[in-house]
């Protein structure tokens, strides 16, 4: 199911996706802490990479819903290690993404779909703050 | 209009996508799918309820702590309500929304929508003791 509405109707590429971080700085400002670093105004260059970067690798989590730990694994030191990002904001992040899977999907989005995304999100933090400690 | 279309959704969304909210509707029959939940006439009925207090904060903004003070206590003392419940159901909304309006749900449409829900769920939670 998830898989499905990935995968068709075109919405890795859709803009909607990619701006996905640009409606979390928004939406939760306290977010733009992690990123001093970047261009944050509306629409930037770095915030579109940003989020194909974070989308790409949701995809690679979609193709490996088996093997999760292993896939996310990099990106599991990565968080743990360097980034070290507060787990809250995998829900924050997570939130903002099934905005966005709504704004896109409309009543495609039952609550059937919705549920199967949230645990998937879910799993995918889990796995992202598994090396915390 | 909106109040309409989206008024029992929220709830039965909630309780297809967060199960373990179902403890609190065990006098409401049937909740055994998310078929039965979605045509349950009593979640339809509830649902209609919850959105149109919503509706009450919205009308007064200024003054939303003692719009819901009488439901706050409500929530604490008669129906022993874990106020995290709130949260998850201001979300739902959020997403509801977003499914509703589509493009129109702006970032900065649902950064006001969150301060909303994020208002409301603490005027409920405000007279827990």
């Amino acid at each position: 199911m998830i898989k499905w509405s990935l995968e068709g109707g075109g919405l890795w590429d859709s803009l909607s996706l990619t701006s996905l971080p640009g409606r979390m700085f928004c939406v939760y400002p306290s977010t733009k802490t992690y990123f001093p670093h970047f261009d944050l105004h509306h629409d930037s260059e770095q915030i579109r990479h940003h989020g194909k970067k974070v989308v790409g690798a949701l995809g690679d989590a979609v193709r490996h819903l088996d093997n999760l730990s292993a896939t996310l694994s990099e990106l599991s030191n990565l968080h743990a290690y360097n980034l070290r990002v507060d787990p809250v904001n995998f829900k924050l992040l997570s939130h903002c993404f099934q905005v966005v899977l709504g704004v896109h999907l409309g009543r495609e989005y039952t609550p059937q779909v919705h549920v199967a995304y949230d645990k998937f999100l879910a799993a995918v933090s889990a796995v992202l703050a598994e090396k915390y400690r | 209009s909106c109040v309409c279309l989206c008024s029992c959704l929220p709830l039965s969304r909630l309780l297809i996508v967060y199960p373990w909210t179902q403890r609190f509707f065990s006098a409401f029959g049937n909740l055994s799918s998310p078929t039965a939940i979605i045509g349950n006439p009593k979640v339809r009925a509830h649902g209609k309820k919850v959105l149109t207090s919503f509706g009450d904060a919205v009308k007064n903004l200024d003054n939303i702590k003692a719009t819901y003070a009488k439901l706050s206590e409500l929530h604490c003392d008669k129906l022993h309500v874990d106020p995290e419940n709130f949260s998850l159901l201001g979300d739902i909304l959020i997403i509801v929304l977003a499914t509703h309006f589509k493009r129109e749900f702006t970032p900065a449409c649902q950064a006001a929508w969150q301060k909303l829900v994020r208002v409301v769920a603490h005027a409920l939670s405000y007279k827990y003791h």
